[in-house]
């Protein structure tokens, strides 16, 4: 069978002159047509950076193609060295040939162009169609994605629809000309886990129809099971190693393949939950952190006199209590309400009911109850801050003047998070990310707080930096009695960390209980779902199923009240809302 | 709609606030309008002529009264009148006004059509020569008073092509409309110039912050070619900036231009103001700010419903 690409000693750089630098050293690889290569590895591995160069658009970026050759083999028959064609050339051979879809759908569309428009551009610069012929096109290109009620969402603009739909939309623009290659660069990071499954699911199902060949990069080992053919390992803009699916999962050989194999947090459905606090004792030990009926209602408004339309139940009536030493991770999908609540907690956004309280514990002094960890680490810290101010900087907000003391606190709150001790006169931007997120956590801790909320604290990291910011923070925990509420997207890492398991669905709880036994026998619907979605390094070639549910709206009329909710209790410490199908009937 | 109607309510507020202002602002300075209408002659006045004159013009009631009377007046579109003309305000005014618009609008078709491609062109040559060049001749064009340019611009026309600009009698459009462009053109350009600049500068550096969004590098790999992607996908997202600059100086440039008029010897809005100032010629100041705010409110408002035309994520009045 003749090749669809072979890629040889391709070299890529950043910058010109002094400032240059080689990111890709000479890699080589062949695909197949209708095969699925997929590039694994972390930020700064250069796989990005390889997808750009494939189709000549690592230049936008500032980066050149320094050496090499790519034999790409046209619908014709035809070899072109896409490294040497002209840029007339590769005009042509851009979505015609190759289509490329990217990670972040929201803002890979354009703004100001109607969703149609832009599909119809596809088939009017490759095919020349007029516009007419075009829109019909572009009318199919969005139903073969599977996009409902097609017609009427070609005239919407990509701000009028969710990140999963635009990553479809995405995905019939480069599968509009029918491409012999597509290119898929982190397709679904920016997304949710059951988004992801869908557009995993999407992207199997056209494979099979069309017999594209598919690039599909990724840092998931868990989503590369799932898809693909053959996997390349990247570090350091260099292959370490690759071979067919099963040989890498299997037999590994290069140390770090094996590292991103085991190291990673990998879902595994509760046989991996942390047991070091005996779920007996619970009973005897006053609670961190007692929540109760906490509700947050955003209003909204309508008309001239902005006269209230209702509200947005963001949070409605969540419960739950956090012992001392414990982790309670919230997990949820986007607009479930999971940051809000931890937003409410601190006070950053105001509760409009409910009530919690917090118990500092005895052994330990505490200055201040609670503290926050944010999700980015690169925003979330001031760039003209010194590390020193930075740590001073919650003390000064406690109304307590910096002495030699919170110097020597400092000191010894760096050496436990695991940086340097010359780092306090050093700033932000001198630290990479994991290094950040433990400044983050290292001045959380500078006023003794009894509850840490982690507000997806490692979801910006890289896979391998992830697991050892978990791991110092269980270390932390551990030693410091510390209540974590852990609030995270990301299964495999709550997992990991949790001792309890909060699912929260349209701003409600619906199931809460130990890890182990919410992610072994999950009982409510929704956490069924969101468990089936989760990829795993076990589910090889497992096809995930479409479904196009759509999330209920948290739009609420006025006066509106749900109705109370009721619980069954199926096992020690788990419990899952009932669902009212009854009552919602009747409302309807 | 119920945002359009909503900032057409704030609209007499601002007035009000702008006529007290300027109501106050205008009698703080010394002097009065009788003596400098009449100049020396002023003093061969005796004390009863100038109560009756100052009568006649209602000056000699309390502030309070004059700007009550006055507001009053406004209110049935009455300025007052005007001392120095010896005519209604409104009048006056509307006589100025064609001109100033006019010179307005030449100056801003000059500005968007030189300075938009040419700050396109400089970001998609980024630090290349012809990017340099493009910004020095910006940073020239915003630096060099407006007077200095026009009148080099007389200059070189005269001495080196022997070329006389039309100046002499001011040829209104409605008459001779050629002959009236071509009077204008040279104003237009000197006006113009320094817009030209600051829009280059600005339509630059939105296309540069264009030019690096993901969006740009989807059109690429659909096989746009580079032309399309930079006229059809990057510039209207570049837009919003661009408008915001020219709905700020159109409105400037509607209260009009004190020095170009003066070189160019042309009856605009912005030499009559000055000369009502120096004139104290209170009820021509009042009304001929009120009427360059409101036309300054009016640009305003337009410029906020072309946002709405250019980007579909904006919606007026929307809290988030």
């Amino acid at each position: 069978m003749s090749r669809l690409l072979s890629v040889r000693g391709l070299t890529v750089g950043f910058g010109r002159g002094d400032t240059a630098k080689t990111v890709v050293h000479g890699i080589d690889f062949d695909l197949s047509p209708g095969e699925t290569l997929a590039i694994v590895g972390e930020s700064g591995s250069g796989k990005s950076v390889t997808a750009l160069s494939i189709n000549r658009l690592i230049d936008d970026g500032g980066g050149r193609i320094l050496g090499g050759r790519m034999e790409f083999t046209t619908a014709r028959g035809e070899v072109v060295d896409l490294v040497s064609a002209t840029d007339r050339r590769m005009e042509k051979i851009r979505g015609s040939e190759i289509g490329m879809i990217f990670q972040e759908p929201m803002t890979s569309l354009n703004p100001v162009m109607t969703i149609g428009r832009q599909i119809e551009e596809t088939f009017r610069l490759q095919q020349g169609l007029g516009h007419a012929a075009a829109r019909l096109e572009a009318l199919n290109a969005l139903e073969r994605v599977r996009i409902a009620d097609a017609e009427r969402r070609l005239g919407y603009y990509p701000h009028q629809l969710s990140g999963g739909m635009l990553q479809r939309v995405m995905i019939a623009m480069a599968l509009a000309a029918n491409p012999r290659l597509l290119i898929a660069d982190e397709p679904t990071t920016a997304l949710d886990v059951s988004v992801q499954a869908q557009i995993m699911a999407l992207l199997a199902e056209l494979r099979r129809e069309t017999g594209t060949g598919m690039i599909f990069i990724t840092h998931d080992m868990g989503l590369v099971a799932g898809i693909a053919d053959r996997v390349m390992v990247m570090n350091g803009g260099r292959v370490v190693e690759q071979g067919t699916l099963d040989d890498i999962f299997d037999r590994p050989q290069h140390p770090y393949t094996r590292h991103l194999l085991q190291a990673v947090p990998h879902f595994s459905h509760g046989r991996h939950v942390r047991r070091d606090v005996s779920p007996g004792g619970r009973a005897l030990v006053r609670p961190a952190l007692k929540v109760e009926g906490l509700t947050v209602r955003f209003p909204a408004t309508t008309g001239l006199l902005r006269r209230p339309a209702g509200a947005i139940h963001a949070v409605e009536g969540v419960g739950f209590e956090l012992m001392p030493g414990e982790t309670l991770a919230i997990v949820g999908e986007s607009g479930s309400g999971k940051s809000t609540t931890a937003r409410a907690l601190l006070g950053l956004v105001k509760a409009s009911r409910g009530s919690f309280s917090l118990h500092a514990g005895d052994e330990i002094p505490r200055r201040k109850p609670i503290q926050m960890v944010f999700q980015n680490p690169y925003a979330s810290l001031n760039p003209r801050l010194d590390v020193e101010s930075l740590l001073a900087e919650p003390v000064l907000a406690g109304g307590v003047r910096p002495d030699g003391d919170t110097r020597k606190r400092m000191m010894s709150l760096l050496e436990r998070v695991g940086l340097p001790s010359d780092s306090l006169r050093r700033y932000p931007h001198e630290f990479s990310g994991g290094q950040r997120q433990r400044l983050c956590i290292a001045r959380a801790l500078m006023v003794d707080p009894s509850v840490l909320v982690l507000d997806e604290a490692v979801s910006a990291l890289d896979v391998s930096v992830q697991a050892r910011v978990l791991d110092l923070l269980i270390d932390l925990q551990n030693d410091l009695k510390l209540a974590y509420l852990f609030v995270s997207h990301d299964m495999a890492v709550v997992e990991r960390i949790a001792h309890r398991i909060a699912v929260l669905y349209a701003g409600q709880i619906v199931e809460i209980g130990r890890a182990d036994a919410v992610l072994s026998n999950p009982r409510h619907d929704y956490t069924r779902r969101l468990i089936a979605a989760v990829p795993t390094t076990d589910r090889r070639r497992d096809v995930f199923r479409l479904q196009t549910e759509a999330v209920p709206s948290l739009l609420r009329p006025r006066g509106y009240e749900p109705p109370e909710a009721v619980w069954a209790v199926c096992g020690e410490d788990h419990q899952v809302l009932v669902e009212q199908r009854a009552m919602m009937g009747e409302a309807r | 709609m119920t945002y359009l109607l909503r900032r057409l309510i704030t609209f007499p507020l601002v007035m009000l606030g702008v006529s007290v202002l300027v109501f106050v602002a205008i009698r703080l300075v010394p002097g009065d309008s009788i003596t400098a209408m009449l100049g020396t002659e002023a003093g061969l006045l005796t004390p009863q002529q100038k109560q009756a004159l100052a009568a006649y013009f209602g000056l000699d009631q309390s502030w309070l009264v004059q700007y009550g009377r006055w507001l009053l007046g406004v209110l049935s579109a009455d300025l007052g009148l005007s001392v120095t003309y010896g005519k209604p305000v409104l009048d006056v005014i509307l006589q100025r006004f064609p001109l100033t618009l006019e010179l307005a609008c030449l100056s801003m078709v000059v500005a968007i059509g030189i300075g938009l491609p040419l700050g396109v062109f400089a970001a998609t040559r980024r630090e290349r020569g012809s990017d340099l060049a493009v910004r020095i001749f910006a940073m020239i064009g915003q630096s060099t008073p407006s007077f200095v340019i026009g009148l080099m611009i007389i200059y070189v026309l005269s001495a080196g092509f022997g070329i006389l600009p039309a100046m002499g009698q001011f040829i209104p459009f409605s008459e001779d409309p050629l002959g009236n462009i071509g009077q204008l053109i040279l104003p237009a350009l000197t006006l113009g110039l320094s817009f030209t600049a600051s829009v280059t500068r600005i339509s630059r550096s939105a296309m540069l912050d264009v030019l690096s969004d993901d969006y740009v590098r989807t059109a690429r790999s659909k096989g746009a070619t580079r032309r399309r992607v930079i006229w059809r996908h990057a510039l209207p997202n570049a837009l919003i900036p661009v408008v915001t600059l020219s709905g700020v100086e159109f409105g400037y440039l509607l209260g009009g231009a004190v020095l170009v008029e003066q070189i160019f010897a042309l009856p605009g809005l912005g030499r009559m103001v000055l000369d009502a100032i120096l004139q104290r010629d209170y009820a021509l100041v009042q009304g001929s700010v009120l009427f360059v705010a409101l036309n300054f409110m009016i640009v305003n408002l337009l410029v906020d419903l072309a946002y709405v035309m250019l980007d579909p994520r904006i919606r007026l009045g929307g809290r988030s």
